[in-house]
């Protein structure tokens, strides 16, 4: 097992360069990105923004320079995995703050909006989809699959400008306004994250309810149920039985999800003004920012490579019939 | 034919499915009896019936799609007339039951032993650590090596023969009355067939319980049944003792299963299948169920639903023809299928 997670992380290094890589093959290839040169001009786009409205001469030349934007594409990549690997992914092109700095101050936002979220739709998501299994064709279950399809039918930034009309516009029981830690002012934090929480966790809710009810149905007809049944059980037990197997395979489903929520609530994170990475990294991209944009990008791919890592090994001990070497 | 205690009576059970397609007739109109001291042999085709009678028995089929009638008595209990509770209390306790697919029949997150402790724990208050014990002598008994090891097992790690024998240590440990044995062997290989059917025979006799065996396989039932009974379309085609049936059948349907079986020690002799297939037990042909692919049907037999009863042959059987026809078809047809050269 310990020789297996260190091969994962070693494959982990590998798959973060490819990122690396790809982001700045994007960033420099496509239109109007770094590689091309501006109309009338031999320096790109992004000199210009830089250099803000009628700069001097020579101004946007510096500034090519300075941001290295001169040196071949390969030396400008080679220095960026040097520097990345001594842990300095560079200043923002903007504010000049280091990446990894500016990212662990919007890590905090991102990190409560996931966890909160993703444990309202683990609840609920088992809790409904367990129970209109077991009462399956009941009313109880035909109102589960209606909020199921409803859940999986409403695009997240549909949900979250209606759930901001409604709550704050209409009903006045929310306040989109200005994100609070959590420590400074739990309270605030709270009355700021509820909603935003539940429009998260609704889409997910639904995939989750639909999953765990399909596996305790599937579950219900196994040869082991109906030994459990034949051997006496009281029906409490079976259904624990069902309940091992049916919610196994969700431990899966929410490790993976739970990292790519990790990577930033893009949608959510801008309709309800919090300061997370999601927001940060669409600010990076509309300013062409590229350190900004890498380091997001690879605290993302990071999360994911590290969900999927903990979920194997977390399902090695929970399924008998799974061993690594 | 054994003569114990009588353990199971079935009378006249109907066990009909109502679908949108119409009424499933898995069982119709069937009866027998189960001794003390006998294994029970339920022979026929899929779809004939065989299973259904008894997960009926354990209330394991789901009443509210079912329509259910006759009686199913056991130990001087109806089982059908008792509640959800009641029943538990029966089911895995006097009444223990195993199946085909060893594979599938243990719970893959649990540990072998475990499953076998909880199995004792749901009827009996007992310690754990008396659970325990009592397991990993089961598991000696009925042959698994080094049992205070493998009770710690999972089930993938056991072989399928090995699971087969979990499963029936997980039946015994309440000394069950009677066992049903759902075509226990069908999925092992050959050589572990014979182990398992030989583990039974000795259970059956060191506990002292009755056992119903179901298959679809002659050979196995010819091993070790005393009693055997040929369904046919959820119906009882021919009851009688072992040597009876197979040197006296009765019924055309049992000579054709017969027929069917490949012979290794005559040589020449060709394999006979029965024309058709079973019918769809929506529509069960009337009369004879078997008349239509009946080679010697006659004038009732599409009209009048021939009776389970002795016509003189020597034991029950359903069939309109008289003994002194029985007697005249079965050899013309044995002889016939000697005679035919093997195929070219």
């Amino acid at each position: 097992m310990g020789q297996y997670i260190i091969r994962r992380l070693l494959w982990a290094f590998v798959m973060l360069f490819l990122v690396i890589a790809v982001v700045f093959v994007i960033f420099f290839v496509l239109p109007g990105g770094a590689g091309h040169a501006s109309r009338g001009s031999k320096y790109p786009p992004l000199a210009y923004i830089i250099a803000g409205k009628h700069p001097l001469p020579g101004t946007v030349a510096a500034v090519v320079h300075r941001l290295g934007l001169d040196e071949p594409l390969y030396l400008q990549f080679g220095k960026y995995v040097g520097n990345a690997l001594k842990g300095n992914f560079g200043y923002s092109y903007q504010t000049h703050e280091a990446v990894t700095h500016a990212i662990l101050r919007r890590l905090p936002p991102t990190i409560g909006l996931a966890i909160g979220a993703s444990i309202i739709w683990l609840f609920l998501g088992c809790a409904i989809g367990v129970v209109s299994a077991l009462k399956r064709r009941s009313l109880l279950d035909r109102a589960s699959m209606l909020f199921a399809l409803a859940g999986v039918s409403m695009p997240t930034f549909w949900l979250g400008l209606m759930a901001v009309f409604f709550f704050d516009a209409r009903l006045r029981i929310y306040n989109t306004g200005d994100y609070v830690g959590l420590f400074q002012n739990p309270i605030g934090w709270l009355k700021i994250m509820w909603l935003p929480w539940l429009v998260l966790a609704i889409v997910s809710a639904a995939i989750y309810t639909r999953m765990v009810r399909g596996n305790m149905l599937d579950v219900a007809s196994e040869d082991y149920i109906r030994t459990a049944r034949s051997k006496g059980l009281k029906e409490r037990s079976v259904i624990r039985h069902e309940l091992r197997s049916a919610l196994t395979p969700v431990v899966t489903m929410y490790g993976l999800d739970l990292g790519i929520l990790l990577g930033g609530a893009i949608i959510t994170e801008h309709i309800f003004n919090i300061p997370g990475i999601g927001a940060f990294a669409v600010t990076a991209i509309q300013a062409q920012n590229l350190p900004v944009i890498l380091g997001t990008t690879v605290m993302a791919a990071f999360f994911i490579i590290m969900a999927n890592l903990v979920v194997d090994v977390v399902y090695a001990f929970l399924d008998p019939r799974v061993a690594y070497s | 034919m054994a003569q114990g205690e009588v353990l199971l009576e079935v009378k006249d059970l109907h066990v009909h499915f109502p679908t949108p397609d119409g009424v499933v007739k898995a069982v119709d109109g069937l009866s027998f009896t189960v001794h003390r001291g006998e294994t029970f042999g339920i022979v026929g085709e899929s779809g004939s019936g065989k299973s259904v009678t008894n997960l009926t028995a354990l209330g394991l089929i789901n009443l509210k799609s079912a329509h259910v009638t006759g009686e199913i008595n056991f130990l001087g209990r109806d089982l059908l007339k008792l509640d959800k509770e009641e029943l538990r209390k029966v089911r895995g306790k006097d009444l223990a039951m195993i199946f085909q697919d060893p594979f599938a029949c243990l719970h893959p997150f649990y540990r072998v032993g475990d499953q076998i402790v909880e199995a004792i724990l749901c009827h009996d208050d007992v310690p754990k650590r008396q659970a325990t014990d009592r397991t990993v002598e089961l598991l000696a008994a009925v042959g698994i090596p080094r049992p205070r090891e493998r009770f710690r097992d999972y089930p993938h790690q056991y072989s399928g023969g090995m699971r087969q024998r979990a499963m029936i240590a997980m039946a015994l440990v309440h000394n069950p009355a009677l066992l049903i044995a759902d075509e226990p062997t069908t999925a092992l290989d050959v050589t572990v067939q014979a182990q398992i059917l030989e583990l039974i025979e000795k259970v059956k006799n060191d506990f002292n319980i009755g056992v119903i065996l179901i298959t679809h396989d002659l050979g196995v039932i010819a091993d070790v049944a005393q009693t055997v009974m040929v369904m046919y379309a959820g119906k009882g085609m021919e009851i009688g003792g072992r040597d009876v049936l197979f040197t006296n059948p009765l019924h055309p349907y049992t000579w054709g299963l017969l027929e069917s079986i490949p012979n290794v020690t005559q040589k020449g002799t060709r394999l006979v299948p029965i024309e058709g297939s079973p019918p769809s037990l929506i529509n069960v042909p009337p009369g004879c169920p078997f008349h239509p692919r009946c080679p010697h049907r006659f004038d009732p037999c599409d009209k009048e639903v021939p009776e389970l009863m002795d016509r003189g042959g020597g034991h029950p059987e359903a069939c309109h023809l008289s003994a002194e026809d029985k007697k005249r078809l079965w050899s013309q047809r044995q002889e016939r299928r000697v005679t035919v050269p093997a195929a070219s």
